[in-house]
């Protein structure tokens, strides 16, 4: 009996830890994987060139300029957007059908999937409002595929401030909207910033979203307006795998390209881990 | 315990002018009743105590002079609360102002995750202040006021939260006082902290009766008894006595206080 119990639950141990083993190994793999398929192309010139030759030789810089421009113009638009739906659901709103229903409706545009949103993009922002397919409506596409992940992340950063800071701001005869602005967000910045930057890290590797509304397969020209077309690391994956006349090569290029956008979200992700890290630092309450 | 009390024993409270009236006061959380057709008036520059049983309705009492229950959708009030001639729950009140004239002070220390200096300055930003010298000499003030200023002017741009507990509870005081306000209120400002650190507290309340009406909501008897001049006993919502401290205590008034005095319940 004693030895079965003990039996029993050090299986399940080992099988928790087997499990950690496989998942890190995945990710391990990927990335070896990555490394080693895509390691080989990457040089500054792969870096900083534009793309040669049917892009069998020369850069990917466009890319990569173009998935850093998309980004910050999604946060752009989202971030205020999702700040201040956030700052209402959790410091205006009151707890009832109404933000019950709101929530409901950002729960389920999270649920949208990312090929959903480019076409809806392609049809609001490219065709209806006519601005073709360029940066801006790319990056409004992709403003709106973040946008629920930011509010959410907000949401939670802002909840966890504790009620006792509005309390003491609002017994000093601080309005609600001071309070908001002077006492909670500067105490809930850094844990937002993380969920933002997070939101943003996913969107950098989207292809769906883009490829209607932003992306083109090859371009020299490097971006000079919102209303450019741009190309993007994703889409020069997809296009480099399924385009041209190439494959090898470009299948080369392809990995090499992958290596650079993984490298980027890992970098982003870094960025996001700094400012948990510092959120927790100063959260002593 | 009482003797110290006995040089107050000529001041009644007709002596003295009323600084926050509350008259017929009915407080409702969703349907449950929790204060009581209260009627008392609190004197103006004293110490009043509000003591009682837990869950007698003392804070909600004291919660009730700021307005801070505007902030709770299913509290609903009946009756008239008035600051000198101010009933502040009439539908112009500023209570934005009035809240700046009755300061509050919690029963967990809870300065702002910002420095010293700008924990203090808050409330005078809010209402306005820009002047940095004006903000630094009323920071100034209000520390010393608070009998903090030693122990924090070198260290006012440091992080608050890094203070003790009784130092971060009298940060707080600092905070409610930087706004000149008129009443202070405090709901069991002591209940976190440590005898040293209460025992400085309340030498402060005592010096801080010189320039406001303070009111202070506290379950220790002790402390009602050290510290204050007039005492409101509430059980059940109901206001079963106030009066000057020491009577209250040697002689009160109801058998239900004398009861809870002689730590019989009920």
């Amino acid at each position: 009996m004693k030895f079965s119990r003990k039996f029993r639950q050090g299986f399940w141990f080992a099988m928790s830890g087997v499990s950690i083993v496989i998942v890190l190994g995945m990710l391990g793999l990927i990335i070896g994987f990555i490394v080693s398929k895509g390691a080989d192309v990457i040089s500054w010139e792969f870096l900083t060139d534009v793309p040669h030759k049917a892009m069998t030789e020369g850069g990917i810089w466009p890319a990569i300029l173009g998935t850093l421009l998309l980004c910050l113009g999604a946060i752009v638009f989202a971030l205020p957007l999702g700040l201040f739906a956030a700052i209402y659901l959790v410091e205006y709103s009151r707890e009832g059908r109404l933000r019950r229903w709101i929530r409901i409706g950002v729960n389920s545009l999270s649920g949208v999937p990312s090929v959903v949103f480019g076409l809806f993009g392609l049809a609001l922002f490219v065709n209806f409002l006519g601005f073709g397919a360029c940066l801006l409506a790319g990056s409004l596409t992709l403003g709106l595929m973040v946008l629920p992940t930011i509010i959410r992340a907000t949401e939670e950063a802002l909840k966890s401030i504790p009620m006792s800071f509005r309390e003491a701001s609002l017994a000093l005869g601080a309005t609600r909207w001071n309070t908001t602005v002077r006492v909670v967000l500067p105490a809930a910045v850094s844990q937002i910033l993380t969920g933002v930057i997070l939101a943003v890290g996913r969107a950098a590797g989207e292809t769906a979203p883009i490829m209607f509304t932003a992306a083109v397969f090859f371009t020299k020209r490097l971006p000079t307006g919102l209303f450019s077309k741009v190309m993007a690391l994703p889409y020069h994956i997809y296009a480099l795998m399924t385009e041209g006349t190439h494959p090898v090569e470009q299948t080369a290029m392809a990995y090499g390209t992958a290596l650079v956008l993984l490298m980027l979200v890992l970098l982003v992700n870094g960025a996001a881990i700094f400012f948990r890290i510092r959120a927790r630092k100063g959260k002593k309450w | 315990m009482v003797d110290v009390q006995l040089t107050h024993r000529e001041a009644g409270p007709e002596a003295m002018v009323a600084k926050v009236t509350i008259e017929g006061l009915d407080l409702w959380f969703d349907d449950a009743q929790v204060l009581k057709d209260v009627n008392c008036a609190i004197p103006e520059k004293a110490v009043t105590a509000i003591m009682g049983p837990s869950g007698c309705g003392k804070s909600t009492l004291l919660r009730a002079m700021n307005r801070m229950h505007d902030l709770t959708p299913s509290c609903r009030i009946r009756g008239k609360i008035r600051l000198d001639d101010l009933n502040i729950y009439d539908e112009g009140t500023d209570v934005y102002e009035l809240r700046r004239r009755v300061g509050m002070v919690f029963q967990r220390p809870n300065p702002f995750p910002k420095s010293i200096f700008e924990n203090v300055a808050y409330g005078l930003k809010i209402h306005g202040q820009r002047s940095r010298a004006a903000l630094e000499q009323a920071v100034e003030k209000a520390l010393r006021d608070a009998n903090l200023w030693d122990e924090v002017k070198d260290k006012l741009h440091r992080s608050a939260l890094d203070l003790s507990g009784g130092q971060q509870q009298r940060l707080c005081i600092a905070r409610a006082l930087a706004v000149e306000p008129e009443v202070l209120l405090l709901d069991e400002p002591a209940s976190a902290l440590d005898p040293v650190s209460t025992a400085k507290l309340e030498e402060l309340i005592e010096k801080l009766q010189d320039d406001y009406t303070v009111v202070i909501v506290t379950h220790n008897l002790q402390q009602a008894a050290r510290v204050s001049q007039y005492t409101a006993f509430l059980m059940l919502g109901e206001l079963v006595e106030f009066g000057v401290t020491d009577e209250v205590f040697t002689a009160p008034a109801d058998q239900r206080t004398e009861n809870y005095l002689r730590g019989i319940f009920g």
